[in-house]
C-alpha cells in the first residue's frame, strides 16, 4: 500500500499528473506578461536608456577630442608659417641693411675719391702756377739782370 | 525489512501526499498553488518596491533589479543571439525568476511549520505538474520561435546537416521537455528528501551544510533550466548557411 502510494498513478504519489499542469502553465504564461510589464520593460527602458547616454556622451568626448586634436595640428602649422615668415622677414631686413650698409659706404668711398682727386687736381695746378710764376720771376730777374748789366756798361 | 522501514520513515516524510481542491471534476495540488501564490506574491512586492521609483543614478533596489535584469539579458543575449533574443528575454528571465523563487523559497522557509490535513508545503518545482508544465511551456516557445522567425524553413533544422538526422531530430523533441522536467523535478525533490531524512534521523547540525549544498543545487538548477530554455530557443531561430 505504501509502495503503491509512493509510485502511485491515481491517488497521490510523486508521479500523479492532473490539471495542476495546465493551471501552473497558465500562471507561468500571466506571471510572464506581469514581469514583462512589471520589471523587464521598465528596467530594460532605464537601463537601456542610461546606456545610450553613456555612448552618446562617449562619442561625443571622442568628436571633441578629434576636433582638439585637428585644432591643435591647425595651430602647430600656423605657428610653423608665422615661424618662418618671421624668419624671412628677419634675413629680407638683414639683407635690407646689409645692402644699405654697402651702399653708403660705396656712396662715402666715392666721395672721399672724388674730393681727393679734386684736391690733387688743384695741388697740381697750383703747382704748376706757382712753377710758372717762379719761372716768370727768374725770367723777369733774368731780363732785369741782364738789363742792368747792360747799363752799367 | 530494511526496505520496508525505510518506506516507513519516508511514510511519515509524506512523500507523494497532497493536498486535494476539488474544482468540479477536476483536481488539483493545492499546496503547490499555496507556496507558489505566496513565493510570486513576495516576488511581485520585491519587484514593484524596486521599480517604483525609478532614477537615473540607481539606488537600493533598483541596483539589484537592474543587475537582475543585465544578467537575465546576457544569458537571452548569449543563448538566443542579437537578433531576436529581446522577444524572448521576459520569458527566459521569467523562467529563471520562476524556478529560483520557488526552489529557494522552497528550501529557505520553514514550510513544515504550517501543518496541512494532508501532504505539506514546499518547493512548487518539487511537484512533476509544475516542471512539467514549465518544459512544455518551454517546447511550445522554441517551435513558435523557429516558426515565426524562418517559416516553414524552420523544418530545415531537422535535415540539417544531413537527413540521417531526422528520427533524432524529432526524438530530441521529446527528450527535451522530458529532461527538462525530470531534471529539475529530480534535483528539487531529491534535495528536499535528503534534508528532509537527515532532519527526521539527526535533527542537530548534521543536516545544515546539506542544507547549502541544496541552495547551491537550486540557483544552479534555475540557471540551467533558463540556460537550456534560451539554447533550444535560440537553436530553433539560427540560420543555417
Amino acid at each position: 500500500m505504501l509502495a503503491f502510494n509512493f509510485f502511485g498513478a491515481t491517488e497521490g504519489g510523486l508521479f500523479d499528473i492532473n490539471a495542476t499542469l495546465p493551471l501552473m502553465a497558465i500562471q507561468v504564461v500571466a506571471l510572464t506578461y506581469i514581469l514583462n510589464s512589471l520589471f523587464f520593460k521598465p528596467v530594460g527602458n532605464v537601463v537601456e536608456k542610461r546606456e545610450k547616454f553613456v555612448s552618446n556622451n562617449i562619442i561625443e568626448a571622442k568628436n571633441k577630442l578629434s576636433e582638439v586634436k585637428k585644432l591643435e595640428a591647425e595651430l602647430l602649422t600656423q605657428l610653423q608659417s608665422a615661424r618662418t615668415e618671421a624668419q624671412r622677414i628677419v634675413s629680407e631686413a638683414e639683407n635690407e641693411s646689409d645692402k644699405l650698409y654697402k651702399e653708403a659706404l660705396e656712396l662715402a668711398n666715392n666721395e672721399a675719391n672724388a674730393s681727393k682727386e679734386k684736391a690733387r687736381l688743384e695741388i697740381e695746378s697750383q703747382t704748376s702756377a706757382a712753377r710758372d710764376q717762379l719761372s716768370k720771376q727768374a725770367d723777369d730777374l733774368s731780363e732785369l739782370i741782364v738789363n742792368r748789366l747792360i747799363l752799367e756798361k | 525489512m530494511f526496505f520496508n522501514s525505510l518506506l516507513t520513515n519516508f511514510a511519515a516524510l509524506e512523500v507523494g501526499q497532497h493536498l486535494y481542491w476539488q474544482i468540479g471534476n477536476i483536481r488539483l495540488h493545492g499546496q503547490v498553488f499555496l507556496t507558489s501564490w505566496i513565493l510570486l506574491g513576495a516576488l511581485l512586492v520585491f519587484i514593484s518596491l524596486g521599480t517604483k521609483k525609478m532614477e537615473n543614478d540607481p539606488k537600493g533596489l533598483q541596483n539589484l533589479l537592474e543587475f537582475l535584469w543585465d544578467y537575465i539579458r546576457d544569458l537571452a543575449r548569449t543563448q538566443i543571439g542579437e537578433k531576436v533574443y529581446r522577444d524572448w528575454m521576459p520569458f527566459i528571465g521569467t523562467l529563471f525568476l520562476f524556478v529560483f523563487v520557488s526552489n529557494w523559497g522552497g528550501a529557505l522557509i520553514p514550510w513544515r511549520l504550517i501543518k496541512l490535513p494532508s501532504g505539506e508545503l514546499g518547493a512548487p518545482t518539487a511537484d512533476i505538474n509544475t516542471t512539467i508544465a514549465l518544459a512544455l511551456l518551454v517546447s511550445l516557445s522554441y517551435f513558435y520561435a523557429g516558426l515565426s522567425n524562418k517559416g516553414w524553413r524552420y523544418f530545415e533544422y531537422y535535415v540539417h546537416p544531413t537527413p540521417i538526422m531526422l528520427p533524432f531530430k524529432i526524438l530530441e523533441d521529446f527528450t527535451k521537455p522530458l529532461s527538462l522536467s525530470f531534471r529539475l523535478f529530480g534535483n528539487i525533490l531529491a534535495d528536499e528528501l535528503v534534508v528532509g531524512v537527515l532532519v527526521f534521523l539527526v535533527p542537530l547540525i548534521l543536516p545544515i551544510p546539506v542544507m547549502f549544498l541544496g541552495l547551491f543545487t537550486s540557483a544552479i538548477q534555475a540557471l540551467i533550466f533558463a540556460t537550456l530554455a534560451a539554447y533550444y530557443i535560440g537553436e530553433a531561430v539560427e540560420e543555417h548557411h
